[in-house]
C-alpha cells in the first residue's frame, strides 16, 4: 500500500482526497484540466428524483476567504444522471465514484438511492440531509436526530452499498445527529455541508443572492469544520469524512488528525480547477515535514 | 482552457472607471472572439471574469470597468506584476453566420469583446458596422480603435454629448445581414425587440468558477430543436454567447 492510501467503508482509496459534491459536476469538466484518476474518488453533483433548475441568479456571492452559494441542487434528475451523465463520467474516471443524493421526502431519497445503488460505477452513496438552499427538504432532515435517523433507515433498507450521511453544521449538536445516523445503520458520516450566510450589496441595499441566504464555504469555514469533525469523531465509531474549507495538503493532515478517515475538497476546486491534483501532489512533502510515514497512522480514534 | 501566469505590460485608464490591461505570456488558448478569462487577485477568494478585447500571439488586452473592490484592486496593479489567469473560457461568438454585412452593437462595458470580433470579421472580408453606445461623452472609449480597424462606426450617447443622441437601438442601419451584441441587460432586451435579423447576444452573470463546475451562472433557454422545451445553459460554459432564437428573458 502506498503512503497515501486509505480505505473508506471497505473500499480502498489511493489517497484520501475526494472533490465534494456540487464543486466537481460529473467529473468530465475537470477531466479537461487534468487526469482525474489521480483522485481517491469524487462525489458527483447532488442528484434528486426529478430534474431541478435550482434557484434564480445571482446564486454566488464572495465573502472574506470564501464564497456563498445558493445554487439549489440544480441537476437533471436521477434517470438522466444514469442515462447520460454516468456514461460520460465512465469515460474519464475509472474508479468507484461517490453518488450524492438529495430529496424532499423519505420516498424520494429511497427511490433515488435505490436506482443509483444498482449502478456498477457507484461505490458509495452520500446522502445529503444538509442542503441549506432548498425549501421544504434537504436540511430539515439533517437538523433533527430523529429525522436524520429516519432517512438513514429508509435508505439503508433499499441499498447494498455503503451509505454516508452528509451532515449540516447548522445545528446545535452535530454529534447527536451523527450518533443518530450511526444507530440507524449509517456506514459513515461526512461533514460539514455549508454554513448559512448572506451578503448585502451596498449600492442596491438588497441581498446579493436572489435566494437572500446561501451556504458559506471556503477557507473561512475550515476551523468550524475541523472542530465539528473532532466532536463527531469522538461520538461515533463509523468513519468520518471531513470537509469544509480544505485547500492545502496541510489542511488534509489537520483534518485527518481531527479524526477524518478521508476528506472532501469543495470550494477550492472552483477557484483553482487543478486544486485537488496540487493537494495530492503536495501530500508526500507535507507528510515528510511532519514526520508522517503514511496517512493510515493518523486515523487512530 | 488553461491556467497560466501572465505579466502585466500596461494598465491604463481609458475613462474615469474603465481600464485597458495589457498582459503577456504563454498559453493563451483563445480560439474565438467573445471568450473570456478569469483572473485571480490576491486576497480575493473568487476570480474576476473579464472579456477579451484583443489578442495577438502572446499579447492579450482586456478592457474592464471597476465595479467593486476586486476590479478596483486590479486597477491599482502595475506593469511587471503577474496575474494567475484561466484563459480560453466560454463559447465565444460563432462567426460563420455573420453574412456579408454584420452589425455589432456594444453598450458601455459590453463594447470590448466586439473589438476582436470586428477584427476577425474584417479579416474574413466582411463589411462591418459597429454601433457603440455610452451614457455620456466622458464614458466613451474604443471609438478610434474600431475606426482604425476599418469598421464603419456610429457612436451614440444617451445625453447627446458625443456622436448621435440616443441608444444603440436608435442607430440601427437600414441594411445588415446579422448582428452581434454585448452590453447591459436592458440594452440587450431592446436590441432583441428591435433587430430584424438573427443574431448573437453575450451575457453577464455572477460566476463562481467560470468553467462550468459550480452551476452558479445557469440560465434557462429555449431548445430550438424541440419547440416548447426548456433547457439550461451555463453562461460561463455554453455561453456567454447565446443565439437570439434560444433566449428566454426572465420576467
Amino acid at each position: 500500500m502506498g503512503r497515501l492510501s486509505v480505505e473508506l467503508c471497505g473500499l480502498p482509496l489511493d489517497n484520501p482526497v475526494i472533490p465534494a459534491s456540487g464543486t466537481f459536476g460529473f467529473g468530465y469538466e475537470f477531466a479537461e484540466w487534468y487526469d482525474i484518476n489521480c483522485l481517491g474518488t469524487f462525489s458527483f453533483k447532488g442528484t434528486t428524483r426529478e430534474a431541478r433548475f435550482g434557484n434564480p441568479t445571482p446564486r454566488i456571492a464572495e465573502c472574506p476567504s470564501g464564497m456563498i452559494n445558493a445554487v439549489g441542487l440544480q441537476n437533471p434528475g436521477v434517470d438522466r444522471v444514469i442515462a447520460e451523465e454516468l456514461p460520460k463520467l465512465k469515460r474519464v474516471f475509472h474508479k468507484p465514484v461517490m453518488a450524492n443524493v438529495s430529496g424532499f421526502s423519505l420516498q424520494e431519497y429511497q427511490e433515488t438511492c435505490a436506482l443509483l445503488d444498482q449502478e456498477e460505477q457507484v461505490g458509495w452513496l452520500e446522502v445529503n440531509i444538509s442542503c441549506p438552499n432548498v425549501h421544504g427538504g434537504g436540511m430539515s432532515f439533517g437538523t433533527d436526530p430523529a429525522a436524520a435517523a429516519e432517512v438513514t433507515r429508509a435508505v439503508k433498507a433499499v441499498t447494498h452499498k455503503p451509505v454516508i450521511m452528509k451532515l449540516s453544521p447548522n445545528v446545535t449538536d452535530i454529534a447527536a445527529i451523527a450518533k443518530a445516523c450511526e444507530d440507524a445503520g449509517a456506514d459513515a458520516v461526512s461533514l460539514i455541508n455549508t454554513l448559512q450566510g448572506m451578503r448585502i450589496d451596498l449600492r442596491t441595499r438588497r441581498p446579493v443572492l436572489q435566494n437572500v441566504t446561501g451556504g458559506v464555504s471556503g477557507p473561512a469555514v475550515f476551523p468550524v469544520a475541523l472542530r465539528m469533525v473532532w466532536q463527531v469523531s469522538r461520538a461515533v465509531r463509523i468513519p468520518v469524512v471531513g470537509m469544509g474549507g480544505i485547500s492545502s495538503p496541510e489542511d488534509v493532515l489537520e483534518m485527518m488528525m481531527a479524526g477524518a478517515s478521508a476528506v472532501e475538497v469543495g470550494a477550492a476546486n472552483l477557484t483553482d480547477p487543478l486544486a485537488c491534483r496540487k493537494i495530492i501532489g503536495g501530500l508526500p512533502a507535507a507528510m515528510d515535514r511532519y514526520g508522517i510515514e503514511n496517512l493510515r497512522e493518523l486515523i487512530n480514534r | 482552457m488553461k491556467e497560466t501566469l501572465l505579466t502585466i505590460t500596461g494598465n491604463i485608464p481609458l475613462t474615469a472607471n474603465v481600464y485597458r490591461l495589457s498582459l503577456r505570456g504563454e498559453g493563451l488558448e483563445l480560439h474565438r472572439p467573445g471568450q473570456f478569462v478569469n483572473i485571480a487577485l490576491a486576497g480575493r477568494f473568487l476570480r474576476r471574469p473579464i472579456s477579451v478585447f484583443d489578442q495577438e500571439g502572446e499579447e492579450l488586452r482586456l478592457i474592464y470597468k471597476t465595479v467593486g473592490a476586486g476590479t478596483d484592486q486590479l486597477s491599482r496593479m502595475r506593469t511587471g506584476e503577474k496575474l494567475n489567469v484561466l484563459t480560453g473560457l466560454g463559447n465565444g461568438y460563432d462567426l460563420s453566420r455573420a453574412g456579408e454585412a454584420p452589425l455589432l452593437l456594444g453598450g458601455g462595458a459590453g463594447v470590448p469583446p466586439l473589438y476582436l470580433l470586428a477584427r476577425e470579421l474584417l479579416k474574413a472580408g466582411k463589411t462591418v458596422h459597429a454601433v457603440l453606445g455610452f451614457n455620456t461623452e466622458a464614458e466613451v472609449f474604443g471609438e478610434a480603435d474600431f475606426r482604425a480597424l476599418g469598421c464603419e462606426v456610429t457612436v451614440v450617447t444617451a445625453d447627446g454629448s458625443h456622436g448621435r443622441k440616443g441608444f444603440v437601438t436608435d442607430a440601427f442601419p437600414e441594411n445588415y445581414s446579422y448582428f452581434f451584441t454585448c452590453g447591459p441587460e436592458p440594452m440587450l432586451r431592446a436590441v432583441y425587440r428591435t433587430a430584424k435579423t438573427d443574431g448573437q447576444f453575450s451575457f453577464e452573470e455572477r460566476m463562481g468558477c467560470g468553467f462550468g463546475a459550480c452551476m452558479g451562472c445557469s440560465c434557462r433557454v429555449k431548445d430550438p430543436e424541440h419547440p416548447g422545451e426548456i433547457r439550461y445553459k451555463r453562461i460561463c460554459r455554453e455561453g456567454p454567447v447565446l443565439e437570439k432564437g434560444e433566449i428566454l428573458w426572465d420576467a
